[in-house]
């Protein structure tokens, strides 16, 4: 169907009918200090061969340098096929279908990338998406405060371990929703979750705990005691985890004697290229209790009159659609295509690419820590084992350093000093099995050289 | 026509009441409700306890195409679910009355302010007009 524009009779018909003079007027009490007043700033369109040059241009501009920035995004290998059939007609919308059965093929696709997310998470039902990793969080706590109807306190623990977009994200969408959050401390010498951080909670009403492995500081938790502890005073368990980690890393559902009740996480790692940030896509799966809290939407198998098996969505009667304010989540559509890329990407990879995906990344980012702390001025800043990110304390700032890594070619990590002052010079690394042993040897030549130059400065 | 017994008391929201000897109230939904809901997969039950002001919704009823909250004709306590309604969400479609009924409430005070079943006709009958 062709978009139609109103035609200038038309606007005419319609502001008659409401009684207001022009289109103008209808924006009167917006105040004027807020209205922008023209739009000189937007440039004219270009042509699509113009519009190729000048971002051919612009990427050139920034060089081809060697990413070692984690922090929540991860360069992967996506193999070509990932987007060679995530592309094709049949799948390539953002969105699930309106006519939702009339599309068994994306609901299939959905199907069985909730079958996939669940039994890597081992949880027992998935959503179809969210919109990413920080709104999952956010989707997981609210939904925590549905699901624990012991709890009437409303009270979320949030690690300042935990991703700080994640923690700014879910202050942001949930504190105005009457959740109220805390935050637990890391210990300073091995990064974990301080001992002492829930001691002083003993006997309080603590709705959930939210617990991110590794967290964003590289750092393994100690995710089975945290969990009982949560349990044994009646708080639910959010974990927020890496996809791709849970290929080496006990899954959620195991944590614990009781397991996590909700898992969240970015599905970014899975076939999602980094693209200057996004778009990615979250994921969030749950025990089948708590499944009629869960928010978005949840493709289920049956079968048709006819007795032949076939895809439907299930559990509608929760969504917005149906049950307006009271519905468990504003989400009605999802990342479909991104979601689509993850399925294909853990189809092709299966358990065992997905293992040697997590063993070279974590077996790499340690050869890079060992390499660098062989620097002069460049030490680990916690003692406990990591995944795939790991800080380093450098003795110059990290601001500077980064700069003169960059002249090499080197995008040397994220700078912690605006997320943790605390930390003083401190730099999260991170490398993947898309560094070789010879990027992560130039990697540390540049270092060295990068240190001296800002000696030297 | 949906079946409205003439011993109980009902709410404009499709509730029944029903009055026990020991003075507490029991609550489900009407039949008419129940048939307007159709297949019902899904009970979520108050807990036992709960303090309740009369049109509080304190639990929901889903099914298939729709979930719906059942208010409290009366303001008081839980005193008791209908734990049945967990495993078996059609006791509400098969025995809307009797096996289906939701939560039991003490009544903080007198049960003012409901329907009789022949005005409840009128609500059923003008919602299906």
């Amino acid at each position: 169907m062709p978009f139609i524009p109103h035609t200038d009779d038309d606007v005419r018909e319609m502001l008659a009918v409401i009684g207001v003079p022009s289109i103008e007027t209808l924006f009167e009490e917006i105040p004027a200090g807020l209205r922008v007043q023209s739009l000189a700033e937007v440039p004219e369109g270009l042509s699509e061969l113009e519009v190729m040059q000048l971002m051919t241009e612009r990427a050139h501009a920034d060089g081809r340098p060697k990413c070692f920035i984690g922090a929540g995004a991860y360069e992967h290998h996506i193999p070509a096929a990932v987007w060679s059939t995530v592309t094709r007609g049949e799948f390539y919308s953002a969105y699930t279908p309106y006519q939702a059965e009339a599309s068994q093929g994306t609901l299939q696709t959905i199907y069985e990338y909730q079958t996939m997310m669940a039994s890597l998470t081992g949880m027992q039902v998935s959503n179809a998406s969210l919109y990413d990793g920080a709104t999952a969080v956010a989707e997981a706590s609210l939904m925590a405060v549905r699901a624990n109807r012991r709890s009437k306190s409303a009270r979320i623990l949030l690690p300042r371990s935990l991703h700080p977009h994640y923690r700014d994200v879910t202050l942001a969408s949930a504190s105005n929703q009457g959740l109220k959050f805390e935050e637990l401390p890391y210990d300073r010498a091995t990064g974990q979750l301080a001992p002492g951080a829930l001691s002083g909670l003993d006997g309080q009403d603590i709705t959930a705990l939210v617990i991110q492995q590794p967290n964003f500081l590289g750092v393994m938790e100690e995710v089975d005691a945290l969990t009982d502890w949560a349990h044994a005073h009646g708080a639910l368990v959010v974990a927020v985890v890496n996809p791709i980690s849970l290929a080496l890393l006990k899954p959620p559902g195991q944590w614990g004697a009781k397991g996590a009740d909700i898992a969240v996480g970015d599905g970014q790692p899975l076939g999602c290229p980094l693209s200057s940030g996004g778009p990615y896509f979250g994921f969030m799966t749950t025990r089948m209790e708590h499944v009629r809290q869960m928010p978005g939407r949840i493709v289920g198998r049956t079968v048709d009159l006819d007795g032949r098996p076939g895809f439907t969505l299930t559990l509608q009667a929760r969504e917005q659609h149906i049950r307006r304010a009271k519905a468990t989540s504003n989400i009605c559509t999802n990342q479909g295509l991104l979601m689509m890329a993850g399925t294909v990407y853990l189809s092709l990879m299966g358990a065992e690419g997905m293992e040697r995906v997590a063993a070279a990344s974590m077996a790499r980012t340690e050869q890079l820590a060992q390499l660098l702390t062989a620097i002069g001025g460049v030490r680990r800043t916690f003692s406990h084992p990591v995944f795939h990110e790991i800080v380093l304390s450098l003795d110059r700032p990290v601001a500077a350093v980064l700069a003169a890594l960059a002249e090499r070619d080197i995008q040397g990590g994220l700078d912690l000093t605006e997320y943790y002052p605390e930390l003083g010079n401190a730099l999260l690394v991170c490398a993947t099995e898309t560094k070789s042993q010879l990027d992560i040897e130039a990697y540390a030549r540049a270092m060295t050289e990068a240190l001296r130059a800002v000696r030297a400065a | 026509m949906s079946n409205i017994p003439t011993d109980l008391k009902y709410a404009r929201t499709h509730e029944w009441l029903r009055t026990l000897s020991d003075g507490n109230v029991e609550v489900g939904i009407s039949d008419h409700a129940q048939a307007a809901l159709g297949d019902l997969v899904f009970v979520q039950l108050p807990d036992v306890g709960r303090a309740v002001a009369a049109g509080d919704a304190c639990a929901v009823v889903e099914s298939v195409k729709a979930a719906s909250d059942l208010y409290a004709p009366v303001a008081g306590h839980v005193v008791a679910i209908n734990e049945a309604l967990s495993k078996e969400p059609e006791l509400i479609n098969q025995d809307p009355y009797g096996r289906g009924w939701v939560m039991r409430l003490k009544p903080d005070g007198a049960t003012a302010g409901l329907l009789s079943a022949a005005d409840y006709q009128k609500v059923a009958d003008e919602s299906e007009g």
